[in-house]
Order: C-alpha cells, then sequence, then structure tokens
C-alpha cells in the first residue's frame, strides 16, 4: 500500500520568489523521513509540493518532477485532487472541521470518495480512530463536536481522518508544534505504529523528535538571505545525527549554526 | 517556508503551550490594571465628563424607545377599542365610516407572502454571488464586481419603485403566461391575465433591492473562513465545491442567515417601491400572480395623508403589528443561530 516517492529537480516559487530549488531526493516507503532545517529553508514548501498543495496558495508554482512509484504527480492530465486522496496531510494545528462531529469528521474523507454503507462508515471510523490511539477517549462521544476535543486529541482525530482514507503517503508538517509533551509522545508514538502502513513524511524543528522518530533525516538549508532554500543531504538518522557527511549539517545539528 | 501556514495563523496564538499561559496572565493583568484604572479615572474630570455623556446617551436611548413604544400601543389601543370588525380577521379597511371596521389579515398576508417571495429569490442568488466571488472570481474582475453590488445598495427605494412599475412590470408579462401554462394547475401560479402588479412581481422586486446587503454580508463572511478549515479538505481531496461544502458553508452559515435577516427586514418593511408596483386591494388571493393584496407598509403609505386622526390611530396600529412580526422573525433567527453554537467553530 505504502508508495516510493522519487523527486527530480524539483523548484518551487511564489510568484516571482524562488522558494526551494533543485531538490531530487526518494523516500522510502514504510518508513518515516524526517525534514529538518531552519525556519524559511523550504521544508514545509517541500512537503507541500508532495500532495500539490503548494499550487493552491496564490502565485504558488512547480517544476520538476514527483514520481509516487512511477507516476508523475505533476504529469499532463493528473487531477491534484486525485493526488491529493493519494497522499494524505497532517498539519501545523490540528484541524478538524468545526462543524462536524467527530464521527463525520473521520468519515469526511470517505464520504467525498464514494457510497459507502452505514455499518461499512462505522467499521472504518472505529478502524481509522484505533489506527490514531483515539479510539478509546472518544468511543462513548462519537457525535459529540471534534473541536471539544483537547488540541492533542483533535490532533490524532485529523491522523484518524487522513488515514481514513487509505493514502499512500502520509505527510506531516510540524504535528507536535502546537501540543503539549504528553501528546506529543502520543503522536510520535503513533507516527512509529503507522509507518508499518504508510510512508511517513514529517517535518519537525525538534531534532530530538527527528532523531526518535524518523528512519531517514534530509537537512535543508538557505545558502544566504534571500536565497532558494535547498536539500544539503539525506541520510539514514542514524548517520545524520552522529556522523553526517557535510558541515553545515553537523553544524545545525549541534547548534553552532548562524 | 511556511510562508502560506503562516499567513493563515497570523493573529492566532502561539502555539506553543507555555506562551500562552503567558499571554493569559499578561491578558488577566491587563484586566486588574483595567480596572484599577477605571476605578481611579472616574476621580478626573475628563473620565466623569465622557462617562456623564456615554451613559446619557444610553439612557436617553431607552427613553426614546419607551416613549415611542407607550405613544404607539396608546394610539393603537384608542383605534383598536372602536373596532366594529375584528382587527386581526377582517378583510376590510374602512375608518372613514360611523362604525369604523378594519383588520390586518390582508397585510399580514402580503408582507409575509411577498417577503418570502423576495428571500426564496435573493438568497440563493446571493450566496453564489459571493461565493463566486470570494471563491472563484479572479482578483481583478471580483473587485469591480463587488463595487457594482455596492452601489445596487445605493439606490433610493424610489427608484426601484419607479423602475419596477415602468420597466420590471410590462416584463413580467411573459414570465407569467408561462408560469400560467405549466403551474397554473396549483392554483398558486394561475393568471387571469390582469396586469401583473401582483405579488410576484412585488417579491421580484425586493429580491434586487435585497440582494446587494445578503451578498456583501455573506461575502465578508466567507472571507473570514480560515485558511487551515479549507486546507483541511484540501487535503482529503477535496473539489473546489466539495471544500466549499465542507469547510465555508458550514463555517459562514450563521453569518449567512443574519445577511438573510438583514434582507428580510428590509423586505418586510419596504414601502415606495411596494406602493409604486402593487396594485392593491384588500382581498387575500391564492394567486400570486392576480394583482391585489397590500402589505403594512404600503398600506400606511398610501393611506395616511388623507386619513382622519382615527384613521392615523388605526393605521398605526398596523405598524405595531408589523413591528411585533419584525421582532418575532428576528427572534426566530437567533435561535436558529444558537441552536448549533457548538458547532459554531468559533472556538477553532
Amino acid at each position: 500500500m505504502a508508495k516510493r516517492i522519487d523527486v527530480s529537480g524539483l523548484t518551487a516559487y511564489y510568484g516571482a520568489h524562488k522558494a526551494i530549488e533543485d531538490i531530487s531526493m526518494t523516500v522510502e516507503p514504510r518508513s518515516v523521513t524526517a525534514f529538518i532545517g531552519p525556519s524559511g529553508c523550504g521544508k514545509s514548501t517541500f512537503l507541500r509540493t508532495l500532495n500539490r498543495m503548494h499550487e493552491v496558495t496564490p502565485g504558488g508554482r512547480v517544476e520538476g518532477k514527483v514520481l509516487l512509484d512511477s507516476e508523475d504527480l505533476y504529469g499532463a492530465g493528473v487531477d491534484p485532487v486525485a493526488v491529493r486522496r493519494e497522499v494524505g496531510m497532517v498539519f501545523q494545528r490540528p484541524n478538524p472541521f468545526p462543524t462536524m462531529s467527530i464521527f463525520d469528521n473521520v468519515a469526511a474523507g470517505l464520504r467525498l470518495n464514494g457510497n459507502y454503507k452505514k455499518s461499512e462508515l462505522a467499521d472504518i471510523v472505529e478502524k481509522s480512530l484505533r489506527g490514531a490511539n483515539l479510539w478509546n477517549e472518544v468511543k462513548d462521544r462519537l457525535n459529540k463536536p471534534g473541536a471539544g476535543l483537547s488540541g492533542g486529541q483533535q490532533q490524532r482525530l485529523c491522523i484518524a481522518r487522513a488515514i481514513a482514507v487509505e493514502p499512500k503517503v502520509l505527510l506531516m508538517d510540524e504535528p507536535c508544534s502546537a501540543l503539549d509533551p504528553i501528546s506529543t509522545l502520543a503522536i510520535e508514538d503513533l507516527m512509529g505504529k503507522l509507518k508499518e502502513q504508510f510512508t511517513i513524511v514529517i517535518v519537525t524543528h525538534n531534532m530530538q523528535q527527528a532523531a526518535r522518530v524518523s528512519d531517514r533525516t534530509a537537512f535543508f538549508n538557505l545558502a544566504g538571505m534571500g536565497q532558494p532554500g535547498r536539500l544539503v543531504e539525506l541520510d539514514d538518522t542514524e548517520r545524520i545525527f552522529s556522523n553526517p557527511s557535510v558541515q553545515a549539517t553537523e553544524d545545525y545539528i549541534s547548534g553552532r549554526f548562524g | 517556508m511556511d510562508i502560506s501556514t503562516h499567513k493563515t495563523h497570523a493573529g492566532a496564538p502561539a502555539p506553543t503551550p507555555q506562551p500562552a499561559a503567558t499571554r493569559t496572565t499578561q491578558r488577566k493583568h491587563a484586566a486588574r490594571g483595567a480596572a484599577r484604572g477605571a476605578a481611579r479615572g472616574t476621580t478626573r474630570p475628563g473620565d466623569r465628563i465622557f462617562l456623564g455623556l456615554s451613559r446619557g446617551a444610553g439612557i436617553l436611548l431607552l427613553l426614546t424607545m419607551a416613549a415611542i413604544a407607550v405613544f404607539l400601543t396608546y394610539r393603537a389601543s384608542l383605534a383598536i377599542s372602536q373596532d366594529h370588525g375584528n382587527f386581526l380577521t377582517t378583510f376590510e379597511w374602512n375608518t372613514n365610516q360611523q362604525q369604523p371596521v378594519f383588520g390586518i389579515a390582508v397585510l399580514a398576508f402580503g408582507t409575509v407572502v411577498s417577503s418570502i417571495i423576495a428571500m426564496v429569490v435573493a438568497v440563493p442568488v446571493a450566496v453564489a454571488i459571493a461565493l463566486f466571488l470570494t471563491h472563484y472570481a479572479p482578483r481583478r474582475l471580483s473587485g469591480p464586481i463587488s463595487y457594482v453590488i455596492d452601489l445596487l445598495a445605493a439606490v433610493p427605494s424610489i427608484v426601484y419603485g419607479l423602475w419596477g412599475a415602468l420597466i420590471l412590470v410590462p416584463h413580467m408579462n411573459g414570465l407569467f403566461g408561462w408560469l400560467n401554462d405549466y403551474l397554473g394547475w396549483t392554483g398558486v401560479f394561475s393568471w387571469e391575465g390582469g396586469a401583473p402588479r401582483s405579488m410576484l412581481t412585488v417579491g421580484i422586486l425586493l429580491a434586487i433591492m435585497i440582494l446587494p446587503i445578503i451578498t456583501n454580508v455573506s461575502r465578508e463572511v466567507f472571507r473570514q473562513v480560515p485558511r487551515m478549515h479549507e486546507e483541511a479538505a484540501l487535503a482529503l481531496g477535496a473539489t473546489r465545491w466539495e471544500v466549499i461544502r465542507m469547510s465555508v458553508l458550514p463555517f459562514g452559515r450563521s453569518g449567512v442567515i443574519s445577511a438573510s435577516m438583514l434582507g428580510l427586514g428590509r423586505a418586510l418593511g419596504e414601502t415606495m417601491a411596494v406602493a409604486t408596483v402593487l396594485s392593491p386591494s384588500f382581498l387575500i388571493k391564492a394567486s400570486l400572480l392576480d394583482p391585489g393584496g397590500g402589505t403594512f407598509a404600503q398600506n400606511i403609505a398610501s393611506k395616511f395623508s388623507e386619513a382622519t386622526e382615527f384613521g392615523r390611530d388605526a393605521l398605526i396600529a398596523s405598524g405595531l403589528v408589523l413591528f411585533v412580526i419584525t421582532l418575532l422573525v428576528n427572534g426566530a433567527a437567533r435561535l436558529i443561530i444558537a441552536r448549533r453554537k457548538e458547532y459554531s467553530g468559533a472556538n477553532a
């Protein structure tokens, strides 16, 4: 079910501003790949190019190739809506639909994709909430509004919503940065479980988190003020944090940066 | 990086728990400081003057309202006590005879029916325009369109009335004929062929008049839908229409209801345009196409200048009923909005 991502020569713009330049990398299936780097280096922008969310920003534009297994996401005739059904996303701030119940939030993507019987829907919702380690906390109040949960629960609800449609890839844009340490731990545990099934890409500012949860780590950096962000290196997480091959990576990780 | 997401969260509380906590305490301090300031401020002349002025303005408003209410109720009760018909059910308005007979049944019916027609026509169109302006139209198109809609709101109602009488009415013949041919069997759309100065024409004219206010308010509401709600839907693979259905409309629901109530308020009370277009009579007709009927405001406007003292009291009584209807409608709207407060999205 999980798919490999192959990016080659990807450049993304906001209007005339070049945000990231010439990024090429491979993201392995059934693993967690972490993107780290200083603010403004383009890692979130790059993440959003992987499910064609970058182009919904006014002026957003992409050049290059992103292959999901062998299918080019930016190929002619590819519908971005279909891409986003294959590549799910979890955002920095929990964003459950405020007008929907917990159940409807999880079922939202399924209802977009097709007709399910009530019983099927209930099964998938339960499976997804269990998958997001949330079932036990909410099983008695599935018809209560999702916005009434705590921040950490809301974020797990968003993860349940994203995995309910069984995407091939799950993108997470700083999913813990709005959460307290206990909720963060819950989500990190969850990632270890989810990677058995999905290809996971996570953007994080927290290097301990990257070291804890990821199998591979990519370091992004800016060449200088006003320059586009670039990929510095991508390697096994262990190697990046112990013996990176580029000096800039080591400087950043050890805090000797800028 | 994060250009788009950061834009979305501008002004939102900082994501980490700690600064949020600090902020709460800061707010508490600020509140305490303000309370202290207010307590101390009453001793300063500037603050005392301002306090007196604003308190006086508030009290004056209440007094004025009370005086109007007492005056209207008094005058109305004078008239109603002399009514030889039933004030609520009589289909007649004769205040000049020895034994005056008048009732508001026809006016209430006409007012409600013409306003309902106006709402049925205007709300979907206004919501569609607002969605187009906020989610479909390119920016250089949505600016001029918004401007034109604002202009529509500035046209005086007598101009709408003249336009309705001179241009809309003659052009309604075709529509009326068509409705009579295909829907005449329902009775509601049957047409005896009279001049199309009927409730349907009035309703359509009112719809055009209330369109701008509903469109403008809905547009502002749709514009405030948080980007993160729309992105949530987009990331699930929603099309543009599905984003609107899942995020924009639920978020904007209470705002659209409020907008509609503003429009309805204008439709219920509209005077000149109705008086110019409608050919009134004190009859309730099943058909919306046959001329006749009347509304509160139209009836007052056309009878007031020639009415006796007693006739004016009777008209004032009918005005009070319109006031009550407006209050009821607003109350109902508030109930609808409050019922789903839990899901309002205001806490997100």
